[in-house]
């Protein structure tokens, strides 16, 4: 893991793979927490916002990494921002469209993917550096494992929660609700004790 | 238009519907900056004040400027431009006024325009309709709710890190996620004294 340091990159597999394993961006370096906790009690919800993350995730590398050599240094941040604003604009039209229910669910939160730390982070520390095919691959890579994260949160809290999953009752008729789970106190809990695990396993520990 | 009275949105905003700890924004502060109490109190501090100040802007953006032009659909747009450049306004007004502000407030200012709670200020805002009175009732009580969360935590984590033996993996960012769990349950006894 101590390779990952290194941030110029040429091999492309080991780019793509680092984002969903090594260099995980929820457990390892706890970013963009704030929307994988918020809106993942239902599974429809989850996946929408891991699709929207991703999509902006991958097209924002693609732009900044092409307009790498013509944006000038001190106004990186304020050129991050307009892309990425744009991309979420697409996101959340594309989503008013042909999903309203999941729109109105998600509220504010397809707005706030702007400030998702992943996507302006991954812009600062390799988009703006790397050749355009592997920031795209390193986006990519970046986007699974963060998609990953939320499912798996999805997982437990739409079945304890709500007794369904993706709207399909799975747990049995006697099963009454764990309402903790839909709410906040049970994503808290739930990201810790995940966090716990998955660092424990990968032996990333403070 | 939205017909809450201002006071109850101010204190429902601060407890009942507390930004962290029900709508858990504004997260990533709290794994970085909670180790300290002394840096949560100045981020608290500085949050609250940029906060109320953008939130006033962008309503006047928004309805003076873009819903007369319809222009409603680049609004996340021109709402983080306008963040992003007033947190800059103010960082140059410190340096060069204040000085000795900048130790204790100046130094968060530039982790905030990517700070979640302030374009959720914003975009509530728009979603809520409120009136130029709510805003600022609302954007006050909004980040004076998320100073008290991230003070709690980091007051807890400081005394945690003297007597504790935590599992080495759950160091860190584990076992803060779960002391604001238990904060978030004990918020949830306010539940039903105002609301929204």
């Amino acid at each position: 893991m101590a390779e990952g340091k290194d941030i110029k990159q040429s091999n492309w597999f080991k780019v793509l793979t680092m984002g969903m394993w090594a260099d995980h961006p929820t457990f390892c370096m706890v970013l963009g927490i704030c929307s994988a906790l918020a809106i993942t009690n239902r599974m429809d919800n989850a996946l929408a916002m891991s699709a929207g993350v991703t999509f902006c995730l991958v097209f924002s590398s693609l732009f900044v990494s092409l307009l790498r050599n013509v944006i000038p240094a001190r106004v990186r941040m304020l050129a991050y921002m307009t892309i990425i604003a744009t991309l979420v604009i697409c996101t959340d039209r594309f989503l008013k469209a042909f999903f309203p229910p999941i729109s109105k669910a998600m509220g504010p939160y397809v707005g706030l993917i702007i400030t998702n730390c992943i996507i302006m982070g991954r812009a600062e520390a390799f988009a703006i550096k790397n050749k355009t095919w592997l920031s795209v691959l390193d986006a990519f890579g970046c986007g699974v494992g963060y998609s990953f994260i939320l499912i798996l949160m999805a997982l437990v809290r739409e079945p304890m929660g709500f007794g369904t999953l993706l709207g399909q009752r799975i747990m049995p008729q006697t099963w009454s609700n764990w309402v903790i789970f839909t709410i906040a106190p049970g994503a808290f809990f739930l990201l810790g004790v995940y966090i716990w695990i998955l660092r424990t396993l990968a032996k990333k520990t403070e | 238009m939205n017909s809450s009275n201002p006071l109850i949105i101010f204190l429902a905003s601060i407890f009942t519907h507390n930004i962290a700890l029900v709508y858990i924004l504004g997260m990533c502060p709290f794994i970085v900056i909670s180790k300290n109490f002394k840096s949560a109190v100045g981020m608290g501090m500085a949050i609250m004040f940029v906060v109320t100040l953008t939130a006033m802007i962008n309503w006047a953006v928004y309805w003076l400027l873009l819903v007369p032009l319809h222009a409603e659909i680049i609004t996340y747009l021109i709402f983080i431009i306008v963040i992003a450049a007033t947190v800059q306004l103010l960082e140059m007004i410190i340096e060069r006024f204040f000085p000795p502000l900048q130790s204790s407030f100046g130094i968060f200012l530039p982790l905030i325009t990517v700070n979640c709670i302030v374009l959720a200020v914003s975009l509530f805002m728009v979603l809520r309709d409120y009136s130029f009175v709510q805003i600022v009732t609302f954007s006050a009580g909004t980040s004076a709710g998320w100073a008290l969360a991230i003070i709690l935590v980091s007051a807890i984590k400081e005394k945690l890190s003297l007597i504790s033996d935590i599992p080495s993996g759950l160091r860190g960012p584990g076992i803060t996620m779960i002391i604001i769990g238990i904060i978030a349950l004990a918020f949830m006894g306010f539940a039903g004294i105002v609301s929204l």
